[in-house]
């Protein structure tokens, strides 16, 4: 029955959002984040998405979301002169996350708006399953 | 012979069911890079139902359909983008959710043509009440 797909397929997607809107949610968290050390710095990490085709459909076209990696950005990180600061090196410099807060609010509003289109399928769908098993009646 | 009139809507929800799945398969790939969004056209189903289709000529067995993506007749082709993106994704939005808003009211219309038709045969066989 085809119209069970459809759930596993926006299934898939959520799953897919909701780990986006962890990732931006940590982004946020630690877009304050600094340190004297460039190694130790909270680098901005980004979800990588891929299409796969589900197994169990037989047939073309049915294709779900899955999350192959979480990269970390290699965008340079924020250097700043604060030698007062506790955590700065020998030249009194710390260094501020990478994290680009105007991106991630845009990410968290997109992963958001994605992941209501797909509760709909999934509500539409289940709405078309229900009247179908009550045909006839 | 009335019942023929019920494999019609029958024919008709499994190509609706179809196209359900590949337009949620369009709307939950939304956000992939290089995702192609896909379609099926209800045109070139209807016509190869009615036997229009164009198929290549079989002179064996062993000869192979010309393509193998053939869903109730209808090939799964590409969508044209409008607006195409910068990381190769042709999914637009408004437009898959277009669609699947009218691919499922076209799916309850086909489920209401079947129910008034199992209702009147109903009707039918008690005779009347």
């Amino acid at each position: 029955m085809s119209l069970f797909n459809v759930i596993d397929v926006a299934g898939s997607a959520m799953n897919a959002q909701s780990v986006r809107l962890n990732v931006t949610a940590s982004n946020l968290a630690n877009a304050g984040s600094v340190s004297g050390d460039q190694d130790k710095v909270y680098r901005s990490r980004q979800p990588v998405f891929e299409t796969f085709e589900k197994t169990l459909a037989s047939q073309d076209g049915v294709t779900g979301v899955r999350l192959t990696d979480i990269v970390e950005s290699s965008a340079p990180l924020n250097m700043r002169y604060q030698p007062e600061h506790p955590e700065a090196d020998e030249n009194g410099n710390v260094y501020v996350s990478n994290v680009n807060t105007v991106e991630e609010m845009v990410n968290m509003i997109s992963a958001s708006r994605s992941y209501k289109n797909n509760v709909e399928i999934i509500n539409t769908t289940k709405d078309l399953l229900m009247q179908t098993l009550s045909l006839g009646r | 012979m009335e019942l023929n009139v019920l494999a019609h809507h029958e024919q008709a929800l499994k190509f609706r069911a179809s196209r359900n799945e590949v337009l949620s398969s369009n709307i939950a790939n939304a956000d992939t890079p290089n995702y192609k969004a896909r379609d099926l056209d209800f045109g070139a189903a209807l016509k190869s139902a009615r036997g229009e289709g164009i198929s290549m000529k079989k002179t064996s067995d062993l000869h192979m359909q010309a393509w193998k993506t053939a869903r109730h007749g209808a090939e799964l082709k590409y969508r044209m983008p409008t607006q195409p993106s910068l990381d190769g994704n042709t999914v637009e939005a408004d437009v898959e959710q277009a669609a699947f808003a009218e691919n499922a009211l076209q799916y309850r219309a086909s489920l209401a043509f079947l129910d008034g038709q199992i209702r009147s045969l109903r009707f039918a066989i008690k005779g009347g009440d």
